[in-house]
């Protein structure tokens, strides 16, 4: 048992496909209490969402499937979410290469595959506000604009690649997969505030 | 060790992102839109779906890099390649293409009788298919991030993976209760490198995904497997052999996501055609087998 684990709001991990397992292990070694989120009802009773990584094509054709796209946005209209990777094209207001739908949560523009394909991924050291952290990229977007409110909280190679805007936050990289908890816990923090 | 260090935990990282989803054999850019329209986490490239090698014989290699790369300019999710099992200049080749996965498969011709592709060499990730988790830990050992059952291959049969995915769970099951002498002992009997076996003895599981593979045909046999603890399948010839390759590609992912779900399963399974033509393995000759090879 994780010290902490149970304690507070409980945090959804949006379950149709991808790493939802690696988040669920990142939010309790976080201090926070995670679930599967499948359905409209699992979505209504958290106080807070993961948009894991993995395929943003086959989580929105789920999404559609299954009618929770529409309950998704009006979500984060009042709760937080936290995408990574193909989370983070899911939140994004415009999405390239290519263009496709996506829940405009966050102002921002993504580019997916950005860096190229699976031997271009990397495992780097970052900086986030000020000190290193490791971030695992794979097949990673690109965030190639964001909007004034935005706050670029983590930076590679001049690009943001960790931001925040209001309650919501968005990381290219799979903080899940990293040593550094600290992404996780700032979301669980997050959830604890808005709840 | 090996199997924690960057570029095997980035190996790893994309079978992670496979899990929940279905991986679509495909033959060609059209087969390749329908699957990535009909929500598959990535595809297969082939030449021939495992049902048609099995019914022209002869030798079957590497597929053709036109089809290959074709396929990869056509969608964009990941897409994966197969390799002779032991042939790793094929697999150096397909390294250079920049495909996303290498599967170094029993449903090709094998190339070398004896051994494997040393995969800890490559910077593109394994996948390798298992009977039972002396094999799956072995092609670990060699560097594979992402174990498969072998199932029966192009058979429309799922009684295989069943077999092989029940045994996998079954043996890591037992490690669990061992004690150390008796882990050194079961490593002998594994044919497997200890640190693996002392890996999946704390923790019951394998230090990669394990997915499923060789026979889905229905929704109904994805989620089957997945209870049984499968992370995430492949599907070959089960699709583009049915009489509803799209209806059917998007029924089996639906599978995938709600594999506990039987009011999501009774949609999934509703008005769809047939499924491919099943064979019936303890029919077959035994060297028809796909699943005895690898070593």
């Amino acid at each position: 048992m994780v010290e902490g684990a149970g304690v507070g709001p409980k945090i959804g991990v949006l379950a149709l496909q991808g790493d939802f397992d690696a988040h669920r292990r990142a939010i309790e070694r976080a201090g926070g209490e995670a679930v599967e989120v499948r359905t409209a009802a699992e979505l209504e009773a958290v106080a807070g969402l993961i948009l894991p990584g993995g395929e943003s094509t086959t989580m929105l054709k789920l999404l559609h499937e299954e009618k929770l796209f529409e309950p998704l946005k009006e979500f984060g209209a009042r709760k937080p979410i936290f995408g990574t990777c193909a989370g983070a094209i899911l939140l994004a207001k415009e999405v390239l290469n290519p263009r496709q739908e996506s829940l405009g949560l966050m102002d921002a523009t993504v580019e997916r595959n950005g860096y190229g394909r699976q031997i271009d991924s990397r495992i780097v050291d970052i900086d986030l506000e000020g000190e290193p952290s490791e971030a695992v990229f794979i097949r990673a977007p690109i965030i190639r604009q964001v909007g004034p409110e935005a706050k670029v909280l983590g930076k590679y190679m001049e690009d943001p690649v960790l931001i925040e805007e209001g309650r919501h936050l968005a990381a290219t990289f799979h903080p899940e997969l990293g040593r550094d908890v600290r992404i996780h816990r700032r979301f669980v923090e997050k959830v604890k505030r808005a709840a | 060790m090996n199997f924690q260090n960057d570029q095997f935990r980035l190996k790893v990282g994309l079978a992670e992102m496979l899990k929940g989803g279905v991986i679509m054999d495909v033959v060609n850019r059209e087969h390749a839109l329908i699957a990535e329209r009909a929500g598959a986490c990535a595809v297969m490239a082939l030449e021939r779906v495992p049902a048609d090698i099995r019914k022209e014989g002869g030798v079957a290699r590497m597929s053709q890099i036109r089809i290959i790369r074709d396929i990869m300019g056509a969608v964009s999710i990941p897409v994966m390649a197969k390799v002779r099992i032991g042939h790793f200049t094929e697999a150096r080749i397909l390294e250079a293409l920049g495909v996303d996965y290498i599967d170094e498969s029993e449903v090709l011709t094998p190339a070398d009788e004896e051994h494997h592709v040393a995969k800890h060499d490559f910077k593109v990730p394994f996948v390798c298919g298992a009977r039972n988790l002396g094999e799956a830990l072995r092609r670990i050992a060699e560097g594979a991030a992402m174990i498969r059952t072998k199932g029966e291959a192009g058979s429309g049969n799922i009684v295989e993976a069943v077999r092989h995915i029940r045994t996998i769970v079954k043996e890591m099951k037992q490690l669990t209760v061992l004690g150390k002498e008796e882990l050194a002992h079961e490593a002998k009997n594994l044919q497997a490198p200890l640190e693996l076996v002392e890996y999946v003895a704390q923790h019951g599981k394998l230090p990669v995904p394990n997915f499923s593979a060789g026979g889905i045909a229905t929704p109904a046999d994805a989620a089957l497997v997945m209870q049984l603890g499968a992370e995430a399948v492949f599907v070959g010839s089960g699709i583009f052999k049915s009489s509803d390759p799209e209806a059917r590609a998007k029924a089996i992912v639906k599978a995938a996501t709600y594999y506990r779900d039987p009011v999501k399963l009774l949609e999934a399974s509703e008005e769809l055609g047939e499924a491919m033509p099943g064979l019936e393995i303890s029919k077959m000759p035994e060297g028809e087998l796909m699943q005895t090879r690898g070593w």
